[in-house]
């Protein structure tokens, strides 16, 4: 492995920082620009959103029914039991409804739109697209942004739902629980700004995945080993920005409410 | 789009060179580099691997932004232009990538068609003009194929179909005979023969293989014939083609084929051996 001094490491990580912010400001000043590319933006919102739809499902399902089955654990000895509708809620609309649809979005999409991206730049066909006078920016990176943050939005109010009836079948079957007061304990403790904020942390993660996906690609140097260094890099960077924008937003948004 | 340049003469000359240099970290490709693609000509570069012949193209359509020195393109000074007035400029230049670079998801009517698809023009237009390029490259028939399922040839051919169909008033090749076999080789050369004497279109061929460059000089493209034909004995036949070697980033030879068959320098004697 190649050793860099630290001067050249803070250099390039300026620069990437540099260059990360350049493309995202330009998927966003894009907007504003003809072409919009309506057929590509749709075709992405359908890659994105129906393609992820499986995971998304099965991952809100299955953290509704541990979350029941845990938080049932510790109510149960206080004799809260029909609570559990009320936790299950809470947790997914806020927390994990936004956070792990982010996750397994970015899983798929990122390193999806990292290795695309980047098979096009190893194989020249990013330059012939400038050569042939189309903004890749504007053709390939702005559709994909607009898309995940739209297909995030719903992705996520699905995981939500879905997760509170994996809740719901513990809380029926297991648990014994009455139907109407699981969901009514459900609903009964969220509050608007719950759902506020449940449903913006997907807009800025679903920027976040995007951009981050679209930069590795776009960056993407030496050939087939390099599209999959990206692809690697494009999923654990949109990870864990994706938590770390998550800590920030919660605190601000619990600094707001 | 920044006025047209005023004091060269960019009405007699496609391309200017006027001093380009560029590094790359700590290694230099071009140092002080200075030619002329005059209207109509086609200019062949010569030069061993790394010599800085293909980053020449890139310049040219605006891919790469030089260190120093001025590039003029049909008139504009490119050094000055950003990328958006790029676009505008790139449409009346055609490339042909070393590797064809075709859109891999699309078809071949698809890559063909990209330019125009993005001009938004009708599709019995853009139908038309993708079956007369295709017919230009004698390759009508793989108009529904994908990339993947080509020769190497074909993509080739594919590229320049793509790079002419809005009749570029430059064509920039990029090596478009590399690691192909002799036959195929010379359809190429063909082909670009044909938009040389057919459109009168000025070009800069990058090449690694000397004989290319003599072929395209020593023949012409016969329409009646619709093949091409050794230019011996007809003196009054300009084929406008010339030559230009690059070394270490440096042009150490431009001149017609003539010229450098007289050439002494020991360099070039080994390089054209």
């Amino acid at each position: 492995m190649e050793l860099i001094s630290p001067f050249d490491f803070v250099k390039r990580s300026l620069l990437a920082v540099q260059e990360y912010a350049y493309l995202s400001l330009r998927a966003v000043t894009n907007l504003i620009r003809k072409p919009l590319y309506l057929a590509d933006t749709i075709q992405q919102a359908d890659f994105i959103g129906v393609g992820s739809l499986p995971i998304v499902i099965l991952t809100g399902m299955f953290t509704g029914i541990v979350l029941a089955l845990n938080t049932s654990k510790t109510l149960q000895q206080f004799g809260s039991l029909s609570l559990t509708g009320r936790l299950v809620s809470l947790s997914m609309v806020r927390e994990l409804g936004p956070v792990l649809t982010s996750l397994m979005v970015a899983g798929r999409n990122a390193s999806g739109m990292a290795s695309e991206l980047g098979s096009m730049k190893v194989t020249e066909q990013i330059d012939a697209m400038r050569a042939l006078g189309t903004d890749p920016y504007k053709k390939l990176v702005t559709p994909r942004v607009i898309a995940t943050i739209f297909m995030m939005f719903f992705l996520t109010i699905i995981s939500d739902f879905v997760g509170l009836v994996g809740g719901w079948i513990i809380s029926f079957a297991m648990l014994g629980l009455d139907t109407y007061q699981y969901w009514n304990s459900a609903y009964q403790a969220l509050k608007y700004d719950d759902v506020i904020t449940g449903l913006v942390k997907p807009l800025v993660f679903g920027f976040i995945i995007a951009t981050v996906g679209c930069y590795y690609g776009m960056n993407t140097k030496g050939g087939t080993q390099g599209v999959g260094r990206a692809t690697t890099q494009a999923v654990v960077a949109s990870s864990v920005l994706i938590l770390a924008t998550d800590a920030v937003l919660t605190q601000l948004f619990l600094t707001l409410t | 789009m920044p006025p047209l340049a005023d004091t060269p003469d960019t009405v007699h000359k496609a391309i200017i060179f006027e001093d380009v240099s560029l590094r790359f970290d700590e290694l230099t490709v071009l140092d002080r580099v200075s030619f002329e693609l005059k209207r109509g000509e086609t200019k062949v570069l010569l030069g061993i691997a790394g010599s800085g012949k293909s980053t020449i193209l890139k310049l040219c359509l605006g891919l790469l932004k030089p260190d120093s020195g001025r590039i003029y393109v049909l008139g504009h000074d490119i050094t000055l232009m950003s990328e958006e007035e790029l676009f505008d400029l790139r449409s009346k230049i055609g490339i042909v990538f070393q590797e064809s670079a075709l859109f891999d998801s699309l078809n071949v009517r698809g890559n063909v068609a990209f330019r125009l698809t993005e001009e938004h023009l009708p599709e019995s237009e853009i139908e038309k003009r993708v079956r007369e390029a295709l017919s230009f490259v004698e390759l009508e028939e793989a108009i529904e194929k994908l990339p993947s399922e080509l020769s190497g040839g074909m993509r080739r051919r594919v590229g320049i179909a793509r790079a002419i169909i809005t009749q570029p008033e430059v064509l920039l090749y990029d090596s478009p005979t590399g690691g192909l076999d002799p036959i195929t080789s010379t359809t190429i050369i063909e082909l670009i023969m044909k938009q040389r004497d057919v459109y009168k279109t000025s070009a800069l061929l990058v090449s690694h293989r000397l004989q290319d460059g003599f072929m395209l000089a020593t023949h012409y493209y016969d329409p009646v014939s619709k093949h091409m034909q050794p230019a011996d004995g007809m003196p009054t036949r300009d084929i406008h083609t010339r030559f230009m070697i690059l070394r270490e980033g440096q042009v150490i030879f431009e001149g017609t084929a003539p010229e450098l068959g007289r050439v002494e320098d020991p360099y070039i004697k080994e390089y054209i051996a």
